[in-house]
């Protein structure tokens, strides 16, 4: 699988010399690609807009007035009410997701980028034989070990705490393999071998010279690790039954099932909630473009 | 490699292993592993139900019972119409922006691409929950804009349901698929395109039989990626189904099996998610092997 291009950097947007429009009328074929992509756009942005503008509203102006209309403007009200409600459960609810993802995909990055380094830089007996059964780990779909996990950690007890949701996200047998094929392009093994001549023990010439050759590696794989950790519902919806340990996305998937059934009060919160959630992700993610799209691309060269 | 010492490197791969060898064991080896083995075994109650069940060996019992129940079957048969739909739907859509934003009259490439990409930065339950609304008559503008044009579309009752969990995937997957594509059509030599000018194609033209057989096999392999993404559903319907809509609770696969764990009868849960995780495995393993066959031809 093709490395160099994982680390291509995206393509400035090209400078093509336009292929002269001849048989088509000049001016309308720049008006026809525009407007189709801005209704794509729009598609795109409009939900998100609506949000922002719903989150704005109390409950009766919800309902009773127009999708994208301004009404009184109850923000804060909402946002006061978002972090009171229920003891200030919904701050525990970002911090839990904070912890789960960010802390999670840290370790597991860690822990990949070291495995693959010593995939690509180590021999020893029976290697290339269990680095088959991490690559069969790949085929195994997150959503088809997450209910075998829950079954296993009900029996040893490991159901409905921090740990229970937070160890199994940690496991990417694919960050390994990036993180092998990343180590084989980027850390030569005549700098490692003059690290080792000079002295440095093998965790010191990793930690120092390899970790941060490989930091290209560590940011992909944590960017996936985040993104996979952040988005998963199925695993922490079997574990967890304490609501004090839910991430956000479980917690407002809750109070979402509750104000439909018994608690329309809760039709704000709920709005309010998703905007807070997913405007940190939003700004992230315009401000690391350049990273998720170098991982993008590397899925799609795959 | 190295001649220095390897004595002393003897114990760094297990150092540097380690770590990801027990995580990898304990909660991916082990847990199929005992999911393997309890499907094997069934509860039978004692008629009474309070603590009466006791464990019995079944056999195979747990996997003919998922693959002779209807719901399961068609949980299969739901994901099969959605992919016939959703794959051409999300798929074209992602192509024709890709190649509208690669053509010379696009303006602001980067923002625009940024913006189609947006949505997938929204994690999928809060997409859920969100298009939800948008789906809720008296708080959707889609609607009351659908019903001011004299359509009136009920995208919470049970007949239209594939059309709302399309929808709400299409949204979060199109963008992702554009950057990929788009990425794809950069990388298409410049004067194989010179020459398509040249031989007097048109930009159209030259989209349709230039560009497109190039980009191929990113193509094919997004497709495929879907359709395993697709054997996995279960946020999406997850939500629709507990928001009241007309859905059924084990619309898809991943819901059944999950039902099956919630209704405490392990051994189908365990049973249905084996099923589950071949299916996905086997089709991810013919995937790697048609795109390593295709990059060695």
């Amino acid at each position: 699988m093709s490395a160099p291009v994982l680390t291509k950097a995206p393509a400035p947007p090209a400078r093509r010399p336009a292929p002269a429009p001849r048989r088509r009328p000049a001016l309308m074929a720049p008006t026809v690609v525009n407007a189709v992509l801005v209704v794509g756009l729009a598609y795109m942005l409009l939900p998100l807009t609506w949000l922002v503008i719903a989150a704005t509203k109390d409950r009766r102006d919800l309902f009773g007035t127009g999708g994208f209309e301004l009404a009184r403007f109850d923000l804060w009200d909402n946002l006061v009410r978002l972090f009171t409600e229920n003891g200030g459960v919904y701050g525990r609810w970002l911090l839990n997701s904070v912890l789960y993802a960010g802390g999670g995909a840290l370790v597991g990055a860690l822990v990949c980028v070291a495995a693959g380094f010593a995939f690509d830089k180590y021999r020893f007996r029976g290697k290339e034989r269990l680095y088959g059964l991490v690559l069969l780990g790949v085929l195994v779909p997150a959503t088809a070990t997450a209910l075998p996990t829950y079954l296993l950690a009900s029996e040893v007890g490991l159901v409905n705490s921090f740990w229970g949701v937070f160890l199994p996200m940690l496991v990417n047998p694919f960050g390994v393999y990036l993180a092998r094929v990343f180590s084989a392009s980027y850390v030569p093994d005549e700098v490692l071998e003059a690290t080792r001549i000079d002295g440095a023990s093998e965790p010191v010439a990793f930690w120092r010279v390899a970790l941060p050759m490989l930091r290209p590696a560590f940011v992909t794989i944590f960017l996936f690790q985040f993104t996979a950790a952040w988005n998963n519902f199925l695993l922490p919806l079997l574990m967890l039954s304490d609501d004090r340990l839910y991430p956000v996305s479980l917690g407002l998937y809750m109070w979402n099932a509750s104000s439909r059934a018994t608690q329309p009060e809760l039709y704000p919160l709920v709005v309010t909630g998703s905007l807070v959630a997913v405007v940190p992700l939003v700004l992230a993610f315009v401000l690391l473009q350049r990273h998720w799209r170098s991982g993008l691309t590397a899925g799609a060269v795959k | 490699m190295a001649q220095t010492s390897p004595r002393r490197r003897r114990g760094a791969p297990i150092l540097f292993l380690g770590p990801f060898l027990v995580l990898f064991a304990a909660f991916t080896l082990a847990p199929l592993g005992y999911a393997a083995w309890l499907s094997l075994f069934t509860e039978r109650g004692s008629g009474l139900g309070f603590g009466g069940a006791e464990t019995v060996f079944a056999g195979l019992g747990n996997y003919a019972r998922a693959l002779r129940d209807d719901a399961f079957v068609d949980g299969f048969a739901h994901i099969v119409a959605y992919c016939l739909v959703y794959i051409p739907v999300m798929i074209g859509a992602a192509l024709l922006l890709a190649l509208l934003l690669d053509s010379a009259y696009a303006r602001a490439r980067r923002a625009v691409l940024l913006g189609l990409f947006l949505p997938h930065a929204v994690p999928g339950i809060i997409a859920a929950i969100v298009w939800v609304f948008l789906y809720t008559p008296g708080l959707s503008p889609v609607v009351d804009l659908l019903r001011a044009g004299g359509i009136g579309w009920d995208f919470l009752s049970a007949d239209r349901m594939l059309v709302s969990v399309v929808n709400i995937a299409a949204w979060q997957w199109t963008g992702y698929n554009v950057v990929i594509f788009f990425a794809a059509l950069q990388a298409v030599p410049r004067d194989v395109l010179e020459a398509a000018t040249i031989d007097g194609a048109g930009a159209a033209r030259t989209a349709w039989s230039v560009k497109l057989p190039l980009i191929r096999p990113a193509v094919l392999t997004a497709a495929l990626f879907t359709t395993i993404g697709a054997l996995q559903l279960f946020t999406e319907p997850q939500v629709l189904f507990r928001a009241g809509a007309g859905i059924e609770a084990a619309w898809s696969p991943a819901m059944y099996a999950y039902n099956a764990a919630a209704g405490q009868d392990h051994g189908l849960a365990a049973a249905s998610s084996l099923l589950l995780a071949a299916f996905a495995g086997l089709l991810s393993f013919l995937v790697t092997r048609l795109s390593a066959r295709r990059r060695t031809a």
